[in-house]
């Protein structure tokens, strides 16, 4: 019996260090090679080629795939935590370096692969051969009734369509209002329309023009013509493998082999690679394995899973009964997660929120202090933290101690501090020491206003956990991520569910826990 | 010198002590003489000082300047802890901890000052205030009544038999019958045991009830220290002769 999910978290990284189907017979090389990717479905399938590519000669492989964003990935490829991942030359110049547009995709290359050498000692291998950057695209019955092939042709008829485009590209420069300087474009209506959406939007004629990405799976799906960019305008977004300093440094060869694919996929092959995955939920290894063997580079029949039953052939509740051993583990994992630095936070903002009740000038300062920690966007605090504790569990667990500190620093101050006066007052006028204060009556009075901390700052950082996915952490996130990535509902509720079961479950039994410490029967 | 000559029958005794709060003045040398077995209620409008300088009496609150003896020693010479564990105190609300059931609220200072047979000091305290160990020492505080909560208060207060006692308005948050009740227990109690007893109040007639002198405050100053009849015939000041008549006591 095949386990797509398994399958999948096999893409998604999650069973690192296993060798995946079809693995390697032979071991030389000296060290593993980590290949990563971003969270979402062409970047697991590039990942997954190369790591393919490389286990196919020879060469032992990690896989962390689904790291968070750009931000994270490129963090933890520049300080060495990753090998490999696939990057977009757009992406490169625009989001990392943070310069403006340039037009002519080589001089992009050029340029990246320059700055990117003598700033973090990157290297950025020669391009796939495919973009994927914004498209404009309509019906392919449309394109042949108005004659439309190019971006130009659209200006021309542009006053009697509807457009549906995402808010995003409503708004920025290089989207509709550059869209409109450079082309004269001026739709009949615009629509704001979400990615998962729009689609069907155009599908089903309610909009006649949407934006997407130029090797979107549901290109393909809906039949659709991308409309040529004929001035131009939009920023070219090449895919290139990304090599991180230590790779080139130790093992040459091994990024040599990556470079056999190089200029060998076309937009079209990725299409059709994408609708696989994303729209027909096959699993990623045997798409990366077919895409490999057809640009000729696997030789022999690798052995990849044969399909087995899809996921979609299946109900909600009879897919979750046959992944149950995945979940139980992926779960254990996350509870894993929650329970140490939960542990961790208790061991620190206990004594602290006690301490600060004894001087309390700097106490509202000090938990201000630790309640910005709660403000800063979990994203940034794991890319924040990739050059110091790298990626994987550990920084997954630093990041759920730091959110987990402030409700219970709080309510520890607060319910110790405020607790019961009059009781405080006649303890302390009939000769009860300070401690014997804090231990007979302030603390067990507090307990109930702690524990209601401790059980918020628990469900929390349940719901947290799911994001340490995109560090590589696992737990619940993974097929979360994964599901998201690859708009696979099932798969998403597969770490859905149980997480929201696991806050229930964990805030039902710290609720147990508080009616034993409620002071007073 | 006067001082010294007293000093046998003082209890507790005052010397020009002063206390700011900030710019506030809370007591602006004050000096007060109380003997052992009295009973002296301060009296006075809010802010005059009565609880602050009842609480220099077992070191709640340190005096800016001035002398405190108790039964003759320097109160600042004493260990804080150890003189308010021998001093009763009852709080207005009673203060009992409400996690705490009534026998325990009330072996609290025996087992403080790790008296043997403190459920028999407590026992004994219950009955004394009227509340049957039986029937009371396991219930909660919050199962009492307001008064049965002020007596379990007194007897707490009393349970390890202290030689003073320190009343903050303890019976003013209480309705009229009930503070009637306590009040009458109060004085046979203090007969009994011979306290002396220093009550915040700002109730007059309490003070003329219970206290053999009574001291008027105000501004954080001894307006008059009589005896109740002497007050009653002579009030020192217009203001005190207000405050008989708002009362009408006089």
């Amino acid at each position: 019996m095949i386990r797509p999910l398994v399958q999948m978290l096999f893409a998604v990284g999650l069973l690192q260090g296993s060798s995946p189907p079809g693995g390697p017979q032979v071991d030389r090389s000296p060290r593993r090679v980590v290949v990563a990717s971003k969270p979402f479905g062409e970047s697991y399938l590039l990942a997954e080629m190369f790591a393919q590519l490389l286990e196919s000669r020879g060469y032992r492989v990690d896989r962390r795939l689904g790291l968070g964003a750009t931000e994270i990935a490129f963090q933890a490829l520049r300080t060495n935590r990753i090998d490999v991942y696939p990057e977009y030359t757009g992406t490169g110049l625009l989001a990392i370096l943070g310069r403006r547009p340039i037009s002519d995709p080589a001089q992009v290359y050029r340029e990246v692969s320059r700055e990117f050498r003598s700033r973090y000692g990157a290297r950025w291998l020669p391009p796939l051969g495919f973009q994927n950057t914004y498209a404009i695209a309509v019906r392919s019955e449309l394109a042949q009734r108005l004659h439309l092939a190019t971006l130009s042709d659209l200006a021309a008829v542009s006053g009697k369509l509807r457009a549906g485009l995402t808010p995003d590209f409503i708004g920025r420069p290089d989207g509709l209002p550059g869209l409109e300087r450079v082309y004269g474009v001026h739709f009949r209506s615009v629509r704001a329309l979400l990615p998962a959406i729009k689609y069907q939007a155009l599908a089903a004629g309610e909009v006649d023009v949407i934006d997407g990405y130029s090797t979107d799976g549901f290109i393909a799906r809906y039949d659709l013509v991308v409309l040529k960019d004929d001035r131009r305008f939009f920023p070219p977004y090449e895919a290139a493998a990304l090599i991180s300093p230590r790779f080139s440094q130790e093992l040459p060869a091994g990024v040599a082999v990556l470079t056999e694919i190089s200029g060998l996929l076309t937009e079209e092959d990725m299409r059709r690679f994408n609708r696989r995955i994303e729209v027909d939920n096959e699993p990623i290894p045997s798409v990366a394995a077919d895409a490999l063997r057809s640009l000729g580079v696997l030789q022999g029949a690798a052995k990849v899973p044969a399909p087995g039953a899809r996921p979609q052939d299946r109900g909600v509740l009879p897919y979750l009964w046959d992944e149950r051993a995945t979940i139980a583990g992926l779960t254990l994992r996350h509870l894993l997660l929650v329970g140490v630095s939960l542990t961790a936070a208790l061991a620190l903002a206990l004594p602290l929120g006690l301490i600060l009740e004894r001087s309390r000038k700097v106490a509202e300062s000090v938990i201000r202090t630790v309640s910005l920690l709660q403000t800063l966007p979990s994203i940034a605090l794991l890319a924040f933290m990739i050059p110091l504790l790298g990626i994987g569990v550990v920084p997954a667990l630093v990041a759920l101690f730091l959110y987990s500190l402030y409700p219970i620093l709080r309510n520890t101050y607060t319910g110790v501090r405020d607790a019961a006066p009059d009781a405080v007052g006649a303890a302390r006028a009939l000769g009860m020491t300070p401690r014997q204060i804090l231990r007979y009556v302030r603390l067990p009075l507090a307990a109930p206003i702690i524990m209601a901390g401790i059980r918020t700052a628990a469900v929390i950082n349940v719901g947290t956990a799911t994001l340490a996915a995109f560090i590589g952490a696992g737990g619940l996130g993974d097929p979360i991520a994964a599901g998201l990535a690859l708009s696979d509902t099932k798969m998403i509720l597969s770490g859905a569910l149980p997480a929201a079961g696991l806050a229930l479950l964990v805030d039902g039994v710290l609720g147990m826990c508080e009616r034993l410490v409620a002071p007073g029967g | 010198m006067a001082l010294s000559q007293n000093h046998e029958a003082s209890a507790l005794r005052v010397d020009g002590v002063t206390k700011r709060y900030g710019p506030r003045v809370a007591l602006a040398g004050v000096s007060l003489d109380v003997a052992v077995g009295e009973c002296v209620a301060l009296i006075g409008e809010s802010g005059a000082g009565k609880s602050t300088l009842l609480r220099c009496f077992n070191r709640l609150i340190e005096p800016d300047s001035g002398r405190i003896l108790i039964g003759g020693e320097d109160a600042s010479r004493l260990d804080p802890i150890q003189l308010r564990r021998r001093t009763g105190y009852v709080p207005q609300d009673g203060g009992l901890l409400p996690h705490w059931r009534i026998l325990r609220n009330v072996e609290l200072v025996p087992w403080l000052c790790q008296l043997k047979g403190r459920t028999q000091l407590a026992e004994d305290a219950l009955s004394l205030v009227g509340l049957e160990p039986e029937l009371f020492g396991a219930r909660w505080p919050r199962e009492l009544s307001g008064g049965q909560r002020q007596r379990a208060a007194v007897a707490r207060a009393l349970a390890v038999k202290p030689h003073v006692v320190l009343l903050d308005e303890p019976f003013g948050a209480l309705d009229a019958i009930t503070r009637a009740d306590l009040q009458a227990s109060f004085v046979a109690i203090r007969r009994e045991l011979e306290l002396t007893a220093v009550l915040v109040t700002h109730d007059l007639n309490e003070a003329f009830l219970l206290a053999d002198r009574i001291v008027v405050m105000r501004e954080g100053q001894v307006e008059q220290a009589a005896s109740p009849a002497q007050l009653r015939e002579n009030p020192a000041t217009e203001y005190v002769r207000h405050l008989l008549q708002r009362a009408r006591v006089a």
